[in-house]
């Protein structure tokens, strides 16, 4: 079963965090990565640029609108994404809890419904 | 046969639709899917067993039935069709055959999965109430006093996250067991605690026999926890005198003027008797000194010998029961004053019925009569049961004369 873990957290303003505490999370979360994939459990990992990058794409009210900005402001926003492939809750959020994210962010730990592999849905 | 064992032996005779439900939903990870299937195989059995008689194995039979149709459902090859197991007009004395005893028991994993960190704490005592011991969402939503629609929701939410998010049905690693082992304690607590500390339910809407059963299933499952000991001794020992609670009219009687003859024996030896197992383990834990002070109120204790069992409680437990507990074991020893300057400091104005009526009861002891009838008239308006509030009123009608 997959499951995503949704990285929330305020975003820091730019300078905000020293060099070196930067540099001692890319560690962390390289051995994080590195022992999510000896586990044989990662399926993908992505941290992502700030909400100020981001464009919204919906076609809720009938034909597709696209806007610049987050699809809510709000002081938390969504900063990366996981998805680990494992065999129950327990085990995901064991994952989870190691993730060097928790130290200063709340994971969303959320089934996921249905994957896109090799391009067929399951 | 006591109100409370004859609840008791009630509740022991849903054993196998606890455990029957347990293993179905261990196997297919679905509550909701578990509860249809069984309550689908009980519907055949009704159908076919006048007919065709009793199945040598009524248990395997069942199992086996309401196994096949999980399957059925899991691969769509029968369209749904099912009614929900009703007490009320399906036989009960169909569950007094079945022999559970050679079914495979996976209640303690069923327990964790209600008591699941996942798992809304609000929904987790209901939740064990519904699938271990069947009751319905309209007798839990009486005990809780929600609507029955706000208690059916909740449990059908709780069922849904528990096959969505895959909660897994076992028995948690060494490192997170006593975390999780609270969560379990705490959840059958509270089927406990809604007639304790509450103060709330009139006497048929009680859930203290389900309580108990609960608290015994526990200890069956986890018989190496002195927690599990030390809840199970605690509920036996108050619901023991629940009996003794009403007079005659149903008026509230306090502990001291309490008729003990009509206390249950049985189920203060039982108490006993877990609270012995669990001082075997020579680890203290906040439900055996509740089960403690239980057991030495009972005995008649020396005052003195409370006042340090009350104290221990609260630094291991502090609660709002526990600092008005210790409040009026401070005043038994050292006098009135120097309860209420517990109550002051430990509770001040929060809204807490036990609190209230203890600080009445100390006010007007020491004859400050206006400040006891504030106290007792605020305790009033925090009571849900008329027994109580008739108990508190004519105290404080007492202060004029």
């Amino acid at each position: 079963m997959r499951y995503a873990f949704l990285i929330h957290h305020a975003e820091p303003a730019d300078g905000e965090i020293p060099a070196e505490a930067i540099e001692e999370m890319r560690r962390a979360f390289g051995a994080y990565g590195r022992a999510l994939q000896e586990a044989g459990v990662l399926v993908g990992a992505d941290i992502l640029a700030g909400q100020q990058a981001s464009t919204t794409v919906t076609r809720r009210n009938g034909s597709s609108q696209v806007q610049d900005g987050p699809f809510a402001a709000t002081k938390e926003a969504l900063a990366g994404v996981f998805v680990v492939d494992v065999p129950d809750l327990d085990v995901a959020l064991g994952w989870a809890e190691k993730c060097p994210a928790a130290s200063y962010a709340v994971l969303e730990v959320r089934p996921v419904a249905t994957s896109c592999v090799a391009g067929e849905w399951t | 046969m006591t109100d409370a064992v004859r609840r008791a032996a009630e509740a022991a005779a849903r054993t196998s639709y606890g455990r029957l439900l347990a293993l179905l939903a261990a196997r297919c990870g679905d509550v909701a899917l578990a509860e249809d299937a069984l309550a689908d195989a009980f519907e055949r059995a009704l159908r076919t067993w006048p007919v065709g008689g009793v199945p040598a194995d009524p248990d395997a039979w069942l199992s086996t039935v309401a196994r096949n149709r999980v399957r059925d459902v899991v691969t769509g090859a029968a369209a749904r069709r099912t009614v929900a197991l009703d007490p009320q007009h399906h036989d009960p004395g169909l569950l007094d055959r079945i022999e559970p005893g050679t079914l495979e028991d996976r209640r303690l994993e069923l327990m964790f999965v209600c008591a699941h960190p996942a798992v809304d704490p609000a929904a987790r005592t209901p939740l064990m109430l519904n699938t271990l011991l069947g009751c319905t969402a309209e007798q839990i939503a009486g005990a809780f006093a929600v609507p029955k629609s706000t208690m059916a929701a909740r449990l059908t939410r709780a069922k849904k996250r528990i096959r969505q998010a895959r909660i897994p049905f076992r028995v948690p690693d060494r490192a997170e067991l006593p975390a999780r082992i609270d969560a379990v304690l705490e959840a059958v607590y509270g089927a406990f605690a809604i007639d304790w500390h509450t103060t709330g339910r009139e006497p048929r809407e009680s859930l203290a026999g389900e309580a108990l059963y609960l608290a015994e299933v526990l200890t069956e499952v986890l018989p190496d926890d002195p927690e599990a000991h030390g809840l199970a001794a605690l509920i036996e020992l108050c619901t023991a005198r629940a009996p003794a609670r009403r007079d005659a009219e149903g008026r509230y009687v306090p502990l001291e003027q309490q008729d003990r003859a009509v206390w249950d024996a049985e189920l203060i030896a039982r108490g006993h008797e877990h609270l012995r197992r669990a001082h075997l383990f020579a680890t203290l834990g906040r439900y055996q000194l509740e089960a403690a002070i239980q057991a030495a109120e009972g005995a008649d204790a020396d005052p003195a010998v409370l006042l340090d069992i009350h104290r221990a409680l609260h630094r291991l437990a502090p609660t709002l029961g526990s600092a008005t507990s210790l409040a009026a074991a401070v005043a038994r020893v050292d006098g009135p004053a120097a309860g209420l300057a517990v109550l002051d400091l430990e509770v001040g104005e929060q809204a807490f019925q036990p609190a209230w009526a203890t600080r009445a009861h100390l006010c007007a002891a020491l004859g400050r009569n206006e400040e006891a009838h504030a106290a007792y008239t605020r305790a009033i308006d925090l009571s849900h049961g008329a027994a109580e509030r008739g108990f508190l009123a004519e105290a404080r009608d007492a202060l004029r004369r």
